[in-house]
């Protein structure tokens, strides 16, 4: 069974985002780039089965040349071949621009499974997944935490809304994971060693046919205008406890008069 | 917020793709496997052996080795592995170190085919767990005077005399035992004694108040018959246990900057967030400045110096002397910086939730072993004038 998996290389969830000075893009001078986590959770699905049923782990990403780490930590983990679709030098393209280029450079590559996370940390647009399915004409399941293999197709379990649906779909279908799928391993020093050996093949969106223009910048379906921080959280109001009675009555007199939620 | 390294003067540039993955990886090993019950290990003085089997499989044993399915990193990515183990903590490292550097390496350099097969492999994937058995109760600055004598009786070899302060002793399922054959006079040779062989015991170093999260012992050998295919067929001479020793200083050196990077972040850290008269932090205050400002400037030049010393090793120029240099000046800047942090961080400094006093304390093990800080300062005297002080030639 072959598998792809796409990933997004996305600033540490950890970072402290600081906004860039034209104010609708992230400065990313201090940021530490990771593959998503739930990418993460794909790609340890896709290896895991591929070392028990055979087959191979092909790595996607769309991104700037420093992605390139990402793919090489993919690739350290068991992934076999990498490509990126060189974003470098681009204005900011949208999910359906991703989507439309990672279908265009999926489409020539025979798999049976197509796996993501169910979102990326990035953006959190959580849109990747349906349009991808959509543009390769593939069934899809999103939100998935559990798998059972069957000749062809797959059976999945998929968290909804304070319960669990059991789908079967039949393969070759796009398997979006969710938090909880797996626990993703950690590289060896010997894959990155034999990482180190192997090239990736980077493809620009004009080598895929996909005029990046139409689907980038101002063109793009969703632009970004603006960025905000949330606002910084207000000092923390100790009310000393040295009388129960009076500190009850204290915090009640905050929340009617000063937090106005009473 | 996780750990983000510490690199004033960009020195990232000069690492490869694959050096600064290598270190990714065992810092992020670091930051969600060790960091988190390190404090307790030492409080406790228990060796989290959980970890062996885990670092086993990151490849952190032998790590420079390219046969037995080991990944053959080069000098620099094996001395960041160092680095950043020791930035969580000196105990662990120090078991990486003797697992590699004074376990593996002389069983791979001077060990028979029989010997390698059946070590190696055990040792890479942490199935069983080395140890170096040098220094003796009377002899440890200066080896060669050893006491502990192999006498081959035989088909076998007879062992007798005792090591101490050895890492890993009491847990080692093999001990790399340096003795003498043919009397006082002897060459020193290595034999391979194997954990439950009769005659040969253990006991472990009780109140320790430094690498409380590594097992420290000493060994007894009591007429301990081995057989003769324990012998280590490939050396001979206090070549062996020093080309070891060479390997192992090299990593601390590597080391020393780890343990530095973790006090002067915590200081950093602490120094921006402790507000002491008025609404000022003690970072504003120039006393405090001038600590944070001497260690980032001794961090920095001991990476230069490590970096430099890695290079050196993979291109084959690097001598004892240098290796010297680098364990003598890394571990002295991790000891002040240690000091200083402690300092910064007020009370806090001898407190256990901060990582300060723990290393602290570890880095007086790491400035006495694998030779003093003096006895360096000594190699280094005699490799620029000519003349070794330790053991002055008669007048
Ligand atoms: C936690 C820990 C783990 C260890 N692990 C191991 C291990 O795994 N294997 C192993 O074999 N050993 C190990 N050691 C032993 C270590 O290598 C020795 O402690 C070290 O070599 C110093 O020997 P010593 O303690 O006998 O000090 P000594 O040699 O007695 O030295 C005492 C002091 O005298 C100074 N001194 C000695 N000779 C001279 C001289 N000629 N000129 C000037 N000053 C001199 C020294 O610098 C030092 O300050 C370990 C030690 C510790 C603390």
């Amino acid at each position: 069974m072959n598998h792809i998996v796409c990933l997004a290389y996305v600033p540490d969830t950890e970072t402290k985002i600081k906004i860039g000075a034209d104010g609708k893009s992230i400065d990313e001078s201090d940021v530490k780039w990771i593959v998503s986590p739930y990418d993460e959770y794909a790609l340890e699905e896709a290896i895991k089965t591929k070392e028990t049923k055979g087959g191979t782990v092909t790595v996607v990403t769309f991104g700037p040349a420093k992605a390139d780490v990402g793919l090489r930590e993919c690739l350290a983990r068991g992934a076999n071949e990498a490509v990126r679709i060189a974003a470098d030098g681009l204005a900011q393209v949208d999910s359906l621009g991703v989507a439309k280029l990672l279908a265009a450079a999926i489409k020539p590559m025979p798999f049976d499974v197509l796996w993501l996370g169910n979102k990326g940390v990035g953006t959190d647009a959580q849109t990747l997944v349906p349009m991808l399915a959509e543009f390769l004409d593939l069934p899809h399941v999103n939100l998935v935490t559990k798998l059972e293999w069957k000749d062809g197709a797959v059976t999945c379990w998929r968290e909804i809304e304070g319960a669990k649906e059991v789908v079967e779909t039949p393969l070759p279908a796009l398997i979006a994971a969710q938090k909880g799928l797996n626990e993703p391993r950690y590289a060896s020093l010997k894959g990155i060693m034999a990482a180190k050996k192997k090239t990736i093949a980077v493809k620009t969106p004009a080598d895929l046919g996909v005029d990046v223009a139409a689907v980038s910048g101002d063109k793009a379906a969703v632009r970004w205008t603006k960025l905000e921080l949330p606002p910084a959280r207000q000092a923390v109001k100790l009310i000393p406890a040295d009388d129960p009675a009076k500190a009850a009555e204290e915090l009640l007199r905050l929340l009617r008069d000063e937090a106005k939620v009473l | 917020m996780a750990f983000g390294g510490v690199d004033f003067l960009g020195i990232d540039d000069m690492l490869s793709p694959d050096e600064l993955a290598v270190r990714e990886l065992v810092r992020d090993f670091v930051e969600s496997d060790i960091l988190p019950i390190i404090e307790e290990c030492a409080w406790e003085g228990r060796f989290p052996r959980e970890l062996v089997p885990r670092m086993a499989a990151l490849n952190l044993f032998g790590a420079t080795i390219s046969e037995y399915g080991l990944p053959g990193l080069g000098n620099v990515a094996y001395g960041l592995i160092m680095q950043e183990l020791e930035r969580g903590d000196s105990g662990i490292r120090s078991f990486a170190s003797v697992q590699s550097a004074l376990v593996m390496y002389p069983i791979y350099s001077y060990g028979s085919k029989a010997q390698k097969d059946r070590w190696i492999p055990a040792l890479g994937k942490g199935e069983a767990i080395g140890c170096f058995g040098l220094t003796e109760p009377d002899f440890g600055s200066n080896p060669g005077g050893m006491r502990t004598a192999a006498r081959k009786d035989g088909d076998s070899w007879v062992l007798n005399g005792s090591k101490a302060w050895i890492t890993n002793g009491s847990i080692a399922d093999v001990a790399v035992v340096w003795a003498k054959v043919g009397g006082p006079d002897g060459k020193v040779r290595g034999f391979l004694v194997e954990k439950g062989t009769s005659g040969f015991t253990t006991s472990e170093h009780r109140m320790k108040m430094s690498l409380r999260a590594s097992v420290t012992s000493q060994l007894a050998f009591q007429d301990c018959r081995v057989g003769a295919d324990a012998l280590l067929p490939g050396v001979e001479g206090l070549k062996g246990p020093l080309s070891c020793l060479n390997q192992a200083r090299y990593g601390i050196a590597w080391g020393g900057i780890g343990s530095a990077m973790a006090t002067y972040t915590a200081a950093l850290d602490y120094a921006r967030s402790r507000k002491q008269f008025g609404d000022r932090p003690i970072a504003s205050h120039q006393m405090v400045q001038e600590k944070l400002a001497f260690m980032i400037s001794e961090i920095t030049k001991g990476q230069l110096l490590a970096l430099r010393l890695g290079r050196m090793k993979d291109a084959g120029t690097l001598k004892p002397e240098h290796v010297s240099l680098g364990k003598r000046n890394n571990v002295w800047v991790a000891r002040e910086c240690a000091r200083l942090a402690r300092e910064i961080l007020g009370a806090n400094g001898i407190a256990g939730e901060y990582p300060v006093f723990r290393h602290l304390a570890n880095i007086e093990s790491v400035f006495t072993y694998e030779g003093t800080h003096d006895i360096h300062t000594l190699v280094l005297g005699q490799a620029v004038t000519g003349i070794p002080s330790y053991n002055p030639p008669a007048p």
